[in-house]
């Protein structure tokens, strides 16, 4: 089966590549790229005014399956992911059992393979229930699919565990992915920790609490020399420690999510619970410094952090709520809207924080790298994970026609201008306006 | 006089007139509760639901005597949080109570928010009656009203707020309040226990906020005097180092009360502990209007849900 894209704008950020031209799909592969290709076996699709890039890669997603399959199940995450145009999800271990074992490995690749939407790669625990105390075992879960180790939503709070799991990730070539937060210093905290948790009156989490966290994950790379990377960064404080640690040559990365990208902690006025995020929203300080870093290279990657929660459970006293949101299906435009269209309404890329180029980046060969996923470039003889979008095409968040199982998002009824409109893997198109 | 407001959820959100309409509705109110019978007819068949997650004596009976002297059912359900960790959501607890068509819904929370959560979902009035560390509106109506019954003004007057400022409703409440009527506030307390940015919590209004680093400064010259409640289980989770040692350092004693002016007023929002944050002679001297306040929160009770539930019939 061929697919002839033609008349695409192309940005390949792996391949340096950015120009008007076509694409000819063969086999699951990107065959050809050049302008005036034709194929007359080929189905032909007209990507006219659209982006033609690679599929979109998250490094940081939550399924809830095993175990929570009311909130989400693999299907329907794989489902969400394309439909936003992710090709590849990295799906974090805090599952009913945690994923901290080869059998659970094998059934998540095995569930997500059943899918056949979105490539479903699974992150194993650091330790055994996540629980900070024995290491999981690592290297079965690597050879039975695993792409990184973490403790997601656990931080490993003892540094010697932490120590001992990245020396031993070290010797199985895997990265290590840290959920940041001292979690003494940020007890009972549920939200940041500054004037609008003080006019609330709820208990805030204070940026002292991921910051000394990064630090100390930073000085044990310095003494392991393991890969490490920060999920989900959210400080202007860490931000400039995993600079200067980069910087320094050590072998640290980081994501961000596109709602810490959008929102700050005045969002919490009103009390919605879709507004409830560990880590939390942060000030509009913080948020001009990821920005900036997301610019300057300091940030790996965009991850969504995608945290499915059932209504009934959102339907809480905010102090009670879970925390987390959504992120796949709106990732593209938030991301677009902060980043790209600029934040004054004007829509000129004139005003864009980045090129469009480098939110690409951010969105695919970026996290490739990361955890070294063969995929997130448009290379002749790459498999074909393709994402077209339309830049400028403006819709409004309706959560109600989501594909994933939950609504749980703080942009529903948002105006974003953006929107995929195709997306394939593997040469098989899994999704389209 | 403007007070158009389905709910009341918090002082942050009113205006001044907003406010100066609630506190000169208050006098006429007043005036009931010194009468031989004690009852108007002015919300009869009206229906005012207290809905109580935490315990509390004082708020909830002074609001069940307000209903009651204006003729209103007043009910009390009081839920143990306990019944809600069964499963109930807080939607669940809004639509039953809204399938009994209340006028009024007064609710008193742990978790900050929950007022404005179920003024969301129902349609009767809101009105907070404490909701965790955010807002108590009446409280610091009550407060306003008892302060500008003995000085005669709220304006430019110099109002020390010490105590445990972090875990008070009655705090935040009250720098609202008394700063957009235009009194110059200091707060003070252990800096364990002092949430950050308090000096930015107001936005507007013609008075001022200052974060005393000691309670000597803030009560220094002060007019009125509002001690806080320290909660004895503080202590063990490390903001200070026992009630003996707060109450040396931080209780309001005569001496101290000699640095404030001569006609300083000294207030408290209860539940009082005597010999902790406030010392017997100070509690039960002549500067002291803790009864007063406990008169004036019927009234100004009343007041509240005349404008809320009473205006509606008329």
């Amino acid at each position: 089966m061929k697919l002839l894209i033609k008349s695409g704008r192309i940005i390949d950020p792996a391949n340096r590549r950015d120009e008007i031209a076509d694409m000819l799909i063969d086999d699951g592969s990107i065959a050809a790229i050049g302008s005036g290709l034709s194929d007359a076996g080929a189905e032909v699709v007209d990507a006219g005014g659209l982006i033609v890039c690679p599929g979109f890669i998250d490094l940081h997603v939550h399924l809830r399956e095993p175990g929570e399959e009311y909130k989400e199940t693999i299907a329907s995450g794989a489902a969400a992911a394309v439909a936003g145009g992710f090709t590849s999800i990295c799906a974090m271990p805090n599952t009913r059992p945690v994923n901290d074992n080869a059998s659970i490995t094998r059934y998540i690749i095995d569930k997500g393979r059943e899918a056949g939407l979105a490539r479903v790669y699974p992150v194993g625990a650091i330790t055994r229930g996540s629980r900070g105390e024995e290491l999981a075992e690592m290297a079965d879960m690597k050879e039975a699919g695993a792409v990184a180790v973490s403790d997601d939503g656990r931080p490993v709070m003892n540094s010697q565990v932490m120590r001992h799991a990245m020396e031993y990730s070290r010797d199985h070539g895997l990265v290590v992915v840290d959920h940041c937060q001292d979690t003494c210093l940020s007890a009972g905290g549920v939200m940041h920790e500054g004037r609008y948790s003080t006019l609330l009156g709820l208990k805030g989490m204070a940026p002292a609490a991921e910051d000394n966290h990064v630090a100390r994950d930073i000085m044990l790379a310095r003494l392991t020399g393991a890969r490490v990377h920060i999920a989900h960064i959210s400080t202007a404080g860490a931000v400039a420690l995993v600079r200067d640690a980069k910087r320094e040559g050590l072998p640290v990365t980081c994501e961000v999510t596109p709602h810490h990208l959008a929102l700050t902690d005045s969002a919490v006025q009103g009390f919605d619970t879709n507004t409830k995020m560990s880590p939390p929203l942060r000030t509009d300080d913080d948020q001009a410094a990821l920005v900036e870093a997301a610019a300057d290279g300091t940030i790996d990657a965009i991850a969504t952090d995608h945290a499915p929660h059932h209504l009934d459970e959102k339907m809480l006293e905010y102090d009670r709520a879970p925390f987390g949101v959504i992120g796949l299906e709106t990732a593209l435009g938030v991301a677009l809207k902060v980043l790209y269209h600029g934040r004054d309404s004007s829509g000129s890329p004139e005003t864009a924080k980045l090129k469009l180029s480098r939110l690409i980046e951010l969105l695919t060969i970026g996290p490739a790298r990361v955890f070294g996923l063969p995929a997130g470039t448009l290379g002749i003889g790459s498999p074909a994970d393709v994402t077209i979008f339309d830049p400028n095409l403006e819709w409004t968040v309706e959560p109600a026609q989501f594909k994933s199982k939950s609504r749980n998002t703080p942009f529903g009824g948002w105006q974003l201008k953006g929107q995929v409109i195709a997306t394939c893997v593997g040469g098989r198109t899994l999704f389209r306006k | 006089m403007a007070f158009n407001r389905k709910d009341l959820l918090g002082i942050r959100e009113l205006s001044v007139e907003e406010i100066t309409t609630i506190v000169d509705a208050v006098d006429s109110f007043r005036e009931i509760s010194d009468r031989d019978i004690k009852k108007v007819p002015t919300l009869r068949g009206k229906t005012v639901i207290n809905l109580f997650f935490e315990p509390s004596t004082r708020t909830r009976t002074s609001f069940e005597i307000a209903a009651k002297r204006l003729s209103a059912d007043a009910i009390n359900i009081s839920v143990s949080t306990s019944s809600i960790t069964k499963g109930e959501t807080l939607a669940d607890t809004a639509s039953n109570l809204q399938a009994m068509s209340p006028d009024a819904i007064v609710v008193r929370h742990g978790s900050p928010g929950v007022p404005h959560q179920l003024s969301r979902l129902v349609q009767a009035a809101i009105i907070n009656a404490g909701d965790g560390a955010h807002e108590h509106p009446t409280q610091a109506l009550l407060d306003a009203y008892t302060i500008r019954e003995r000085k005669g003004k709220i304006a430019s007057l110099h109002i020390a707020i010490i105590g445990d400022i972090m875990h008070s409703r009655v705090a935040r409440s009250n720098t609202h309040l008394l700063t957009k009527l235009g009194a110059h506030v200091r707060v003070a307390g252990p800096r364990t226990l002092m949430p950050p940015h308090y000096e930015k919590l107001i936005e507007n209004g013609e008075g001022s906020l200052t974060v005393s680093d000691n309670i000597e400064e803030a009560i220094a010259g002060a007019d009125a005097i509002m001690m806080l409640r320290i909660q004895k289980e503080r202590m063990s989770e490390a903001f200070f180092p026992s009630i003996k040692e707060y109450s040396i350092q931080y209780g309001l004693t005569v001496a101290r009360l000699g640095l404030a002016d001569p006609d300083c007023i000294v207030l408290h929002p209860g539940p009082v502990n005597r010999g902790v944050e406030i010392s017997s002679d100070v509690l039960d001297g002549s500067r002291s209007l803790v009864l007063d306040q406990v008169a004036n929160g019927v009234a100004v009770r009343m007041a509240i849900l005349f404008l809320l539930v009473g205006r509606a019939t008329e």
